[in-house]
């Protein structure tokens, strides 16, 4: 494939792609509306370009790309499954698409039952009271998340709780998340088996603990097989369990956060239900709570009074606000829509099934890799290369070997407990033809990696570009197209 | 089987019998007896294709949309026209199902797109760097602001009344876990009180933050609210409507460190308030303190150019509770809906947007102070929005329009108890005469 010039550096001056209607009101001038040391005396150097030019241009960027509709895509904690084409369909009807926030409530009933009903539906998924759909990401959950348990704890008289204690298998948005809204963070190792070790967790949990954040099934895929243990050590020590609901994929309709001991679990509909990632967002990432958090959650909540939605503003207690509006509606519907979809049954044969591929892709590969953490996994599991780094071969150029093969790598070096890790998740929405052909190209790479180790060094052959200098890019720093650039 | 689980029964039965299951309920072996759920979810069961479409379109039709409806209503969220190609190259699976470009061989549209984009920010707002976007523009404002409180060590900030409610409620949550406490001061005609603000900059303000035009419409004058932050070594971040850039000076022109907002307007569908769009950008000093990704140009071993993710030491993925923020995402798409919108429009066709704004919102401004049943509340100049007090009350002025099929502006009082009675009405280039004729004549009959 061609470079794709820049959109910058294709058109000529004159060209546009545009279209508005002559000017139908008396034009008075914008220079008598507005005093000239407010007005812009140059343009912005925007691209000069005909529609012809923009559409070729962003297909042929799109064509740079691989997405699930493209080909495999087991990129582990991301849960990259199939985005069903009528969600799309759906969330873009006008009745949705073209709904003003601020509309009078009676005119937007539609929106509010929907949300009224997502919030239901995740409740009753997760084992929690209420569910607040406001947070835009995982992340932004997270710290939603947090921020109330940092609200109850205030509104108990216990400020003093000042800590968070996160695994070291932990995704590094929960530390992040924490230091954001003010708490201290307390690392726990994992044991042998790949839990939370029970006996540092017995030590670190104390009077000054907020709470404890933890994915269940862990970021090695691996289920807390203690984790009514864990729960009763945070609970007796005064703080609270925080669910980061990213492995969520693995437990719809087998075991509910709120049933494993967790007061605030987030979801993020972008992975477990189905809506697409967007090339990296937007997604959404609603947060749960049980009855005695309720009164802290973002407002509003949709309430329903006489069989008429409303947004519900008067919560004293609320944390506020996180997010403009009332969260990633579009997102949301797109859950809502997947939800209904599958149904009760459907979302348990999905975990069941991702669980399923996720082992069978563990057994056959573990024959041509270590196999850090040797049980039954859920969705996910990890890998390591540190056999084909004898031979030089990293996680790193396994990676790019697999770009030849049209399939989209895992996630590699994560978690960090982890040497040469690489984190696979296969989803439910593959077929069994697909994961044998994965474990066949696997296969093939760990061959090359004893006999040609060169070979998948130098990898990958068969892109568009070949492996980016990132370095360079870091050390000279290029973020944006100038004009003399040309 | 669902749809969307291809796997058959038998298959899913050979697959367990090589592993040596005989049920599939084995492999959650390790889910403890006591928390493995027993009964069944209390949802609605499963609905085929047909059955989805038609519920949907149900549910959709208990709102009244903007198809149907003519929108004088904004306050942070525009009807402005979204062309026909946003939705097209928006609809390529390569854009939309693909996740965080990662392994940025397999991902140069996505990061080509950002880079792209970063650049076109960088152009609208005036600065050096962008990041490659946040989730709206409330949360990039909290976010920039908790940025400058971490690069000038200080921890207050100023917020003029003007700025919009609901940005400074989201400020003030983030505010509120950081230890960062917000001022607000007043406005003087529509903008803000500059003696005020005079007053209140300390060496303890990290940064005053203008919307621009703020929330009643009004165009700001930013380049004495710099004067004013500067003079204590604050910093000014202006939170900017994007689609105003054509026309009005950039904020770093008029001397803004930080500029952010709500990039909706740039081809972004209303959808009930989300997915938007948060732009970041700022001075070149400020990068290693800036939120969010960043994609950045290099080159391959053969010398071929290519984009990839770059100044990542901020990021959580690596500095976990060092990070410059938790944020390990971004708007992806509605940043290439804007990518798109402005390459479309080119610097004439933004000029245009905003003439129109300007003339028509002008226009239904003056046919309604006409009618005599609305009175002028503030002088100052304005962009596509503009504040009238009304002898009816809103809430009955909005009521008689919705029974014309038009959804009325924005009842301030809502928000500022001091402005009962007045009324926010917005005017995008869709609006027609016609249109906008129509809708004096009616608010003039109620």
């Amino acid at each position: 494939m061609r470079e794709e010039k820049l959109i910058f550096e294709m058109g000529t001056k004159g060209r546009t792609a545009y279209s508005l209607p002559d000017l139908d009101v008396p034009r008075k001038g914008v220079e008598n509306l507005i005093a000239s040391e407010y007005l812009r005396e140059t343009a912005p150097a925007l691209p000069e370009v005909s529609e012809p030019e923009v559409v070729r241009h962003f297909t042929r960027l799109s064509q740079k790309n691989h997405g699930v509709d493209s080909g495999f895509y087991p990129l582990g904690s991301c849960t990259m499954k199939y985005n069903p084409k009528v969600n799309e369909y759906v969330s873009d009807i006008s009745g949705f698409a073209r709904v003003h926030p601020y509309q009078h409530e009676g005119t937007v009933q539609g929106c509010l039952r929907l949300m009224y009903e997502m919030d239901k539906m995740l409740s009753e998924i997760t084992g929690m009271a209420r569910v607040s759909l406001q947070p835009a990401a995982g992340a932004h959950g997270e710290m939603t998340g947090l921020m109330i348990i940092r609200a109850y704890h205030e509104h108990r008289g216990q400020k003093h709780r000042k800590k968070i204690i996160v695994p070291d298998s932990a995704h590094g948005t929960n530390p992040a998340s924490a230091a954001m809204v003010g708490f201290e963070v307390v690392e726990v190792k994992s044991d042998e088996k790949g839990n939370v070790d029970i006996e540092e967790l017995k030590s670190v949990a104390g009077e000054d603990t907020a709470g404890l954040m933890l994915t269940n099934p862990n970021t090695l895929g691996l289920f807390e097989t203690n984790i009514t243990k864990i729960a009763d050590i945070i609970h007796s020590a005064g703080g609270l369990l925080y669910y980061d609901g990213a492995n969520a994929n693995a437990i719809l309709g087998i075991s509910r956060p709120g049933d494993m001991g967790f007061d605030v679990v987030h979801l993020n509909l972008h992975k477990t239900f189905s809506a697409p990632h967007g090339g990296g967002g937007p997604g959404a990432g609603p947060v749960g709570v049980k009855k005695e958090l309720v009164p802290f959650l973002p407002v509003p909540v949709v309430e329903l009074k006489d069989e008429s939605y409303y947004l519900d503003y008067d919560r004293p207690l609320s944390i506020g606000k996180v997010k403009s509006f009332y969260g990633n509606f579009g997102v949301i519907a797109k859950a809502y829509a997947y939800i209904l979809s599958m149904g009760q049954e459907g979302l348990k044969k999905a975990s069941q099934t991702a669980v399923l591929n996720a082992n069978y892709l563990m057994k056959k590969l573990k024959e041509y890799f270590h196999l850090p953490y040797d049980r039954t996994c859920k969705h996910e599991f990890v890998i390591s290369a540190q056999r084909q780094k004898e031979k030089g071969v990293s996680a790193l150029d396994i990676a790019k070997r697999l770009l030849d093969f049209g399939v989209h790598p895992p996630t590699i070096y994560f978690p960090l407990i982890v040497r040469e890790a690489m984190m696979i998740e296969p989803t439910e929405t593959e077929t069994k033809e697909a994961l044998n052909e994965f474990i066949e190209i696997m296969r093939e790479i760990a061959e090359e990696a004893e006999t040609e180790p060169e070979k998948v060094k130098g990898a990958p052959y068969s892109t568009v570009v070949g492996r980016l200098d990132e370095a360079r890019a870091a050390r000279n720093l290029v973020l944006r197209w100038k004009k003399e650039d040309k | 089987m669902s749809r969307y689980i291809p796997n058959t029964y038998v298959q899913q039965k050979e697959m367990l019998e090589e592993m040596g299951f005989k049920d599939i309920n084995e492999l959650f072996d390790d889910v403890p007896g006591d928390i493995r759920f027993k009964g069944r979810l209390e949802l609605p069961a499963a609905m085929s294709e047909i059955e989805l479409v038609k519920h949907m379109q149900w549910v959709a039709s208990q709102n009244k949309n903007l198809d149907e409806y003519i929108c004088f209503l904004g306050a942070g969220a525009y009807d402005h026209y979204v062309p026909a190609v946003i939705k097209s190259l928006l609809s390529r699976q390569e854009f939309y199902t693909a996740y965080t470009p990662y392994q940025p061989e397999i991902s140069q549209g996505t990061l080509q797109a950002i880079f792209e984009y970063q650049t076109m920010i960088c152009e609208l707002t005036g600065m050096d760097v962008a990041n490659a976007s946040m989730y709206d523009g409330a949360t990039a404002l909290a976010e920039a602001i908790t940025m400058a409180c971490r690069v000038t060590g200080r921890n207050q900030v100023i917020i003029p009344r003007t700025l919009h409610p609901e940005s400074r409620q989201v400020v003030k949550t983030y505010a509120k876990f950081n230890d960062i406490t917000v001022q607000e001061v007043g406005f003087e005609d529509g903008q803000t009180d500059f003696e005020g603000l005079y007053r209140m900059v300390s060496e303890g303000t990290a940064a005053v933050a203008v919307q621009n035009p703020n929330f009643f419409g009004v165009i700001e004058d930013i380049r004495q609210a710099a004067e004013i932050a500067h003079g204590k070594g604050a910093l000014l971040i202006a939170y900017v409507d994007p689609i105003s850039l054509g026309i009005l000076k950039s904020p770093g022109e008029l001397g803004a460190d930080i500029v952010v907002g709500e990039g909706q307007s740039l081809g972004g569908a209303l959808s009930f308030g989300g997915p938007y769009l948060g732009f970041f950008a700022a001075r070149k000093d400020f990068l290693r303190k800036m939120p969010g990704r960043i994609a950045g140009q290099t080159w391959d071993s053969s010398g071929r150019r290519g984009f990839v993710l770059t100044v990542q030491t901020r990021e959580q993925h690596i500095r976990r509770e060092k990070a410059t923020s938790n944020i390990c995402s971004n708007q992806a798409l509605n940043a290439l809906a804007a990518t798109i919108y402005l390459a479309a429009m080119g610097p004439e066709g933004l000029k245009k947007v905003g003439e129109h704004c300007i003339e028509k919102s002008h226009y239904a401004y003056e046919k309604l102070l006409e009618t005599g049943r609305f009175s002028c509340c503030f002088k100052a100049s304005f962009f596509k929005e503009f504040v009238l007090r009304s002898a009816v009350p809103i809430e009955k002025l909005n009521g008689k329009l919705l029974e014309d099929k038009i959804i009325g502006g924005y009842d301030l009082g809502a928000s500022y108890p001091e402005l009962a009675g007045t009324w926010l009405v917005a005017v995008t280039e869709k609006r027609t005469r016609e249109e906008i004729d129509m809708f004096v004549r009616k608010a003039r009959a109620i």
